[in-house]
């Protein structure tokens, strides 16, 4: 089809969905790098410190930051649909939900924030 | 007296925007801009509609991106500069023009097992069933439903996964999963279970966003996850 | 049908699980970055530690089952990757995920 398929999604709900799926996909690419990283454990204590000298570059520091933002988005996310779906929908519930869960991802992001810089 | 710069989707699937300048009027509906255009512009038009009022479901089409009743689509709330975009409904062949097949739509009610199945026939007693059972108010809540396809034409999961049921057929099959009369009971929950049924809806919410009726095909569908769970806890699935 | 069901309640308890484990990993980084993080700080803590051991196990456990089944849904979704050879991967992003898993906690806590 030639329509444009841009459409006016600009629902609450929708934009949850996206932030939820991107930062799942987001974690997941991050993970296996994570788990490496602290494998470097294996090495000794000094392998993993060059690697965490590494990690305060202001470009490091502020990927961290988003990580912890995603991190803490798709649990919240998650922890709505989990309601959604076992404790039940109700519509006045929906925008308060998705407004907590990310009033606390950001929450938790700053706190991260705070106390990295 | 204003005018209105329509386009309007011509053709099939390869088809493309026509633009009609059309007299705006106070009080005017998309779907009396639509007829207008087949009336005084072009005869060659096609689309659906037929009860005008919204209570039929059948002038559904795409406006400014967005699914909607046309008919209760008044101008003055979509018009933006002057401009208007009408193309058909998202997510069905287009048969020509504003006119779309629904027939998919409706094999999926089917495969969804949206029918209803009788248990009792006419010599046995009425069935009884309280008004303010849970069971019924869940079938209250969900059961206005007229196929009109708006929601279907707003999931997008319909359109990233050609086999989903969709919204409709879901919520359709919800209110028979909550009907005590009904005897289609675990066929039903096999029916709706799995990717292409609710485990595939991503609660985006998009058909309770914009049903006309104001229904909540999210909540039926989030029942249907939590019947089909219990059911393949039990080995019922 | 049956095993898609069972893939959407996999995804949900792994998702409970990690609902705990999640907000106990935020606050304990959170906590640990103060004043900077080095290995010695970190290991002090986890080396040796029984209860770390199982914490992170339990942890890396439900993530291998929670993220293939996420990826396995993006790829079926946005790229029209299904069937046999989309199932597979997503097993050997759970197997890979569990070993680089287990591997990490093993370099911190031994």
């Amino acid at each position: 089809m030639t329509i444009s398929a841009w459409r006016n999604r600009g629902h609450a709900a929708y934009g949850a969905f996206v932030v939820h799926r991107l930062s799942g996909l987001a974690l997941a690419l991050f993970l296996p790098l994570h788990f490496l990283v602290l494998g470097q454990a294996l090495q000794g204590e000094a392998a993993l410190d060059v690697f965490l000298r590494w990690t305060q570059a202001p470009l490091v520091q502020f990927s961290e930051i988003a990580l912890v933002f995603l991190l803490a988005a798709h649990l919240t996310g998650g922890l709505r649909l989990l309601f959604v779906e076992f404790v039940g929908w109700r519509s006045e519930t929906q925008k308060m939900l998705i407004a907590s869960a990310g009033g606390v991802a950001a929450f938790c992001a700053l706190a991260f924030a705070l106390n990295l810089l | 007296m204003s005018t209105l710069a329509v386009s309007v989707w011509r053709g099939g699937a390869d088809g493309r925007f026509q633009t009609f300048m059309v007299p705006r009027l106070d009080a005017q509906t998309v779907l009396d801009v639509v007829t207008h255009i087949q009336r005084r512009l072009d005869p060659t038009l096609a689309y659906r509609f037929a009860c005008r009022v919204g209570m039929c479901g059948s002038c559904a089409m795409t406006v400014n991106g967005e699914p909607r009743w046309t008919c209760r689509t008044h101008v003055a709330n979509v018009e933006k500069n002057g401009k208007l975009t009408i193309a058909p409904l998202a997510h069905l062949p287009i048969v020509r023009d504003l006119v779309t097949d629904m027939r998919e739509f409706f094999d999926k009610w089917a495969r969804a097992r949206g029918q209803f199945q009788p248990t009792k026939t006419r010599r046995d007693d009425v069935a009884r069933v309280a008004p303010s059972s849970t069971g019924r108010l869940a079938i209250d809540a969900a059961i206005e439903c007229i196929g009109c396809g708006v929601c279907y034409a707003a999931c997008e999961v319909v359109a990233w996964n050609p086999d989903y049921l969709g919204p409709a057929a879901l919520n359709r099959a919800w209110t028979l999963v909550n009907d005590v009369r009904d005897g289609a009971g675990r066929a039903r929950l096999a029916a709706v279970a799995g990717d292409a049924g609710c485990h595939a809806c991503h609660t985006h919410e998009s058909c309770s966003e914009r049903c006309p009726k104001h229904l909540a095909p999210t909540a039926s569908i989030a029942g249907l996850k939590r019947a089909t769970a219990l059911a393949a806890l039990r080995g019922e699935l | 049908m049956r095993a898609e069901t069972r893939l959407w309640l996999a995804q949900r308890a792994s998702a409970a699980v990690l609902a705990l484990c999640v907000a106990v990993h935020l606050v304990t980084m959170i906590a640990a970055v103060r004043g900077g993080l080095t290995a010695a700080e970190m290991l002090a803590r986890t080396r040796g530690s029984v209860a770390w051991a199982a914490f992170y196990g339990l942890f890396v456990l439900a993530v291998s089952i929670h993220a293939p089944i996420g990826l396995r849904t993006i790829a079926s979704e946005w790229l029209g990757w299904r069937g046999r050879t989309a199932d597979a991967a997503c097993t050997i992003v759970a197997v890979a995920l569990l070993a680089l898993g287990a591997r990490a906690i093993l370099a911190v806590t031994l």
